[in-house]
């Protein structure tokens, strides 16, 4: 295991959490919602649960993006607070 | 009050942190985890299901009534957001929208007048309007088929590399909503209705349940697929294998119907004519 790409990616699925709290523009939250499962799929494949890596990817970075743009394009895409 | 809640999530972050310290360590052979049942599964895997990928094999097999439930809690999702969202009662709009194919004119046309019936040339569009892509078209129009493919042998191949109902049913769902914003909710609701995404969800928990009925009635246990050796013909062994496949593709059905109908009542707010 390279653990320096572990660190790298640990890092970004932080940056990733906490960006898709802190920025006002929901579409940009659904967008870093998806990086986040990426990275997260990323991490389950380091640690070699393959199965939940394809989930992961499948399930968390690509339709439930879809979904959030959806409800996003439905809404409005500013938050109130 | 801010600094406050500042503060609560850094003492419960912290301790939460502090409590994984108790944790043993990733991929110790002395974990209680890796003790109690895992060195059988690991162990006799092959000679009970000949299934190579040990997750399948537990997911569908082994835990078959934890899957089965599952499935159900996707079903139950399905229908509640059909609950939730699905408005009954249809906004009549008078205006409708229409693009002339040749000329790629767009027409705003009101209410009781129409293109001619047998026409190729029109092609009704939504109110909100969104500028015609012919490489979003095109470049979908060569997606969707291989991943809709990718899809049914993630499916059917479960058994020998990762991948199972649920992955599958999730890529063969998104391949369908790839066609609906490519194209527009008013042509994938030609191809999949309201109605076909509600029976396939449906269907998809009848062949996971009526798999493990059938067990039953071949005078074994729920969802013990060797009984099934008698109908397929095969030793108990194989039969236990393409038991898991029955009920793989069961799931597949349930999950990809739901995802179509969370994307047809999210994109349209409930109203099922026109969205994202």
């Amino acid at each position: 295991m390279i653990w320096q790409i572990e660190i790298i990616v640990l890092l970004i699925v932080m940056i990733c959490g906490i960006g898709a709290i802190m920025v006002k523009d929901l579409l940009g939250a659904a967008i870093l919602f998806g990086a986040y499962s990426f990275m997260m799929c990323l991490l389950w494949a380091i640690m070699g649960a393959v199965d939940v890596a394809f989930t992961e990817a499948s399930v968390g970075a690509g339709i439930s993006t879809v979904l959030f743009v959806a409800a996003v394009f439905r809404t409005s895409r500013r938050t109130k607070d | 009050m801010k600094i406050f809640k500042i503060v609560i999530v850094l003492l419960f972050g912290g301790v939460l942190i502090y409590c994984t310290l108790d944790f043993p360590s990733w991929g110790d052979p002395q974990a209680p985890a890796s003790r109690h049942v895992s060195p059988r599964y690991i162990e006799k895997t092959i000679e009970e299901t000949s299934v190579p990928n040990i997750v399948t094999a537990v997911l569908a097999d082994y835990r078959g009534y934890d899957t089965m439930f599952e499935t159900i809690v996707i079903f139950s999702a399905g229908i509640a957001c059909i609950f939730l969202l699905r408005v009954s009662k249809r906004k009549k709009s008078g205006l409708q929208m229409y693009r002339h194919v040749p000329t790629g004119l767009t027409l705003r046309i009101e209410e009781g007048y129409g293109p001619p019936p047998d026409s190729r040339d029109f092609e009704r569009i939504d109110l909100m309007w969104v500028p015609y892509d012919l490489i979003v078209k095109t470049g979908s129009r060569l997606i969707v088929p291989f991943s809709q493919l990718f899809a049914l042998y993630v499916i059917a191949h479960g058994h020998h590399s990762p991948g199972g109902g649920f992955q599958g049913g999730v890529i063969l769902g998104a391949s369908i909503i790839l066609f609906a914003i490519s194209n527009n909710l008013r042509l994938s609701f030609t191809r999949i209705s309201e109605k076909l995404a509600v029976l396939l969800c449906g269907l998809g928990v009848i062949i996971y349940a009526g798999t493990g009925i059938l067990c039953t009635i071949f005078g074994s246990n729920y969802l013990d697929y060797g009984a099934l050796s008698k109908i397929l013909g095969v030793d108990v062994i194989t039969a236990r294998s393409h038991g898991i496949l029955m009920v793989e593709i069961g799931v597949g059905i349930c999950v990809m119907a739901v995802m179509v109908l969370l994307y047809y009542n999210l994109a349209s707010a409930g109203r099922h004519d026109e969205g994202l």
